[in-house]
């Protein structure tokens, strides 16, 4: 019996979330008073995974491996599950991992209980509490297989430290010959910039702004706060920002410490996508917006004076604190 | 071309939630349902391809008869053709099982299911359903082109998107941007009318795996007062986020 923790990377290095599940297989494997064994796909320092908690790493060597592919990444999961004699998977919420968990879950006829929050609430059967309704509301969900699939949150369990001996060794998964049926033409992403997936913090517009020639407003503020960028559907609708940018129910779901919505009136659909994010900070001209009873920190006033004085404020304060 | 587009039946978007029976059950009274949102794009791009490339495009639902208004409105938009599996569909585990049982009797090309289902959130059937079936599989869908049996298909991905290739058959876990918000379809008279005489088969469940249970909910905890700044005072702002929120 182990646990076992799918790590996401990028260019060799392990993605915060990766720690994230780390953390939390660390603490399901002593409950359970057995090891947590992480898989890795190329990645350059795998024995970083040793301050989660990670016993074994299974580190994969394979060029074919580099990029993300959700049939063959399933099948290396599935083989190390196999060999390791896992019982307990701990993926994490990300797109990538998303499309994968399906694919598992079917491969493994495993219960699979998404958007995981806490701890275990019990370990016999597995019990978990986790999000339902769009942040709505929260379920208490048991897994009724031999084997689960724990997909956690974003930011909602941490990343704890926990220096443990970690031997990594070489996995060699066997997907030559299995026929991926899904072959990546190209990638179109932005580099170098904070994703609403991974971002501690998200800057987020709405048709408040009026329009996009006034989007460096929004850039601005997320570029001193190390921050990425996102908006309200409409204005995304309105072809002001990529699709990709739109947050909410039916759009991305933020997690993040700290969710700033800007000439955003809070919409039910808007907040259930964003309500799970930390603190939430409200800059709208209209007191009675409804944000600002969902937000705990607000500012009534105009996004067109007060976001390039936060700014500058946010700058001196920077300067103080660097 | 035969199409199936998967319709989960969810609640509204804007329905308040709440739940009884000590908390173990969505409490559905006063509740509007509709089409998933995620299903709804799926349904319009099908459209696309019943109208421009002769496709037949059937819907299929798991769930109990309460589901039937949802289905009767997939067909006045314009599918020829709905199925509801009888059941109460409980978890991702089992309705995969019941829809990969129709695909695999009836030769679908074509699944079109949402990346996920607003309710219980689970984004897991279509994933099930490539796997149980061996049928490629594209998730987060945003575009969908078919040439034959070629696809060329558009992923979301964080921070942008990914092109991919595949072929038919193949399963379609899909969202906005498959078609855009404007290209949505409100029934018509004539649609509802034709809805009337189209077919919505009944069929019994199989026996399948449940992969989990939902044994109780509950509600978050209501939210404190906010704490508003003047504009004039962002100062006090910035050492709230640090001292106090400790976010930035
Ligand atoms: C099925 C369905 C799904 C949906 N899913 C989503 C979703 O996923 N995400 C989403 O965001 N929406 C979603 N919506 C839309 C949602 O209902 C709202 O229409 C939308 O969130 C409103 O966007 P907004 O707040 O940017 O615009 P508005 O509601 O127009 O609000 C603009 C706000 O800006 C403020 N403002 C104006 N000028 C200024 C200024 N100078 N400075 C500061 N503030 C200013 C105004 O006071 C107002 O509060 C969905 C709707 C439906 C029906
Ligand atoms: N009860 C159901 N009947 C038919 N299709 C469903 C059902 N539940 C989920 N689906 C399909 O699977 C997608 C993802 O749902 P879920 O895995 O429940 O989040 C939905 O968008 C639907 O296309």
């Amino acid at each position: 019996m182990s646990v076992l923790v799918y790590t996401e990377s990028e260019n060799g290095k392990f993605k915060k979330n990766a720690f994230e599940v780390a953390s939390y297989g660390f603490m399901l494997a002593q409950e359970l008073k057995t090891v947590a064994i992480a898989i890795a796909f190329n990645v350059e320092n795998p024995e970083e995974l040793g301050n989660f908690g990670i016993s074994k790493v299974l580190n994969i060597k394979d060029a074919n491996l580099t990029n993300f592919n959700a049939n063959a990444y399933a099948e290396a999961v599935s083989q190390a599950i196999a060999q390791e004699n896992s019982k307990n998977i701990i993926i994490s919420s990300s797109t990538d991992t998303k499309y994968m968990a399906g694919i598992l879950a079917g491969k493994l006829n495993a219960g699979y209980c998404p958007n995981v929050v806490a701890a275990p609430l019990n370990t016999e059967p597995l019990t978990l509490k986790r999000t339902v309704f769009s942040n709505k509301g929260f379920a208490t969900t048991s897994i009724d297989t031999d084997i689960g699939i724990i997909g956690v949150s974003s930011n909602a369990f941490g990343i704890n430290e926990n220096k443990t001996q970690t031997e990594v060794l070489e996995f060699n998964p066997n997907i030559e010959g299995s026929d991926l049926g899904v072959s990546s033409v190209s990638i179109d992403k932005v580099t170098g910039k904070a994703t609403i997936a991974d971002a501690d913090i998200v800057v987020s517009g709405g048709r408040g702004l009026k329009g996009p020639e006034n989007w460096s407003l929004i850039e601005d503020l997320a570029e001193v706060l190390g921050a990425a960028t996102a908006c309200s559907k409409p204005v995304s609708d309105l072809g002001w920002r990529p699709h990709s940018e739109h947050v909410g129910q039916t759009g991305k779901p933020v997690s993040s410490n700290l969710y700033i919505a800007i000439g955003i009136s809070g919409a039910i659909q808007h907040l259930a996508g964003v309500n799970s994010s930390k603190v939430k900070l409200v800059i709208n001209t209209d007191p009675d917006a409804p944000f600002f009873k969902a937000a705990d920190y607000g500012v009534v006033g105009d996004a067109f004076e007060v976001v390039p004085e936060l700014i500058e404020k946010l700058k001196e304060f920077k300067a103080q604190n660097a | 071309m035969k199409i199936l587009v998967c319709i989960s039946n969810v609640p509204d978007t804007t329905s308040k939630i709440n739940f009884t029976e000590g908390d173990t059950k969505f409490d559905s009274s006063g509740v509007q349902f509709v089409i998933n949102p995620n299903d709804e794009f799926g349904l319009t791009r099908a459209m696309w391809f019943k109208e421009k490339q002769g496709a037949t495009v059937h819907v299929a639902t798991v769930g109990l008869n309460t589901a039937e208004p949802t289905m009767r409105k997939a067909l006045a938009i314009g599918a020829d053709e709905a199925i509801r599996v009888d059941m109460e569909p409980t978890n991702g585990l089992s309705v995969a099982t019941q829809l990969a049982k129709l695909i695999k009797e009836d030769s679908y090309d074509l699944i079109i299911a949402g990346r996920e289902s607003i309710d219980y959130n689970g984004g897991m059937v279509p994933g099930i359903l490539a796997a149980q079936l061996n049928y490629n599989f594209v998730n987060t869908c945003i575009g969908l082109e078919i040439d034959g049996n070629k696809v060329t298909a558009t992923r979301e991905i964080d921070g942008g998107k990914e092109t991919l290739s595949t072929k038919l058959p193949l399963i379609v876990g899909g969202q906005k941007g498959l078609v855009e918000e404007s290209d949505l379809r409100i029934p018509n008279m004539r649609g509802i009318m034709m809805a009337r005489q189209k077919k919505l088969n009944v069929v019994a469940p199989v026996e399948a795996n449940t992969g989990s249970s939902d044994l109780a909910f509950e509600k978050p905890a209501p939210k404190g007062a906010v704490k508003l700044v003047e504009a004039n005072n962002l100062s006090e702002l910035v050492d709230l986020l640090h001292n106090e929120a400790k976010v930035i």
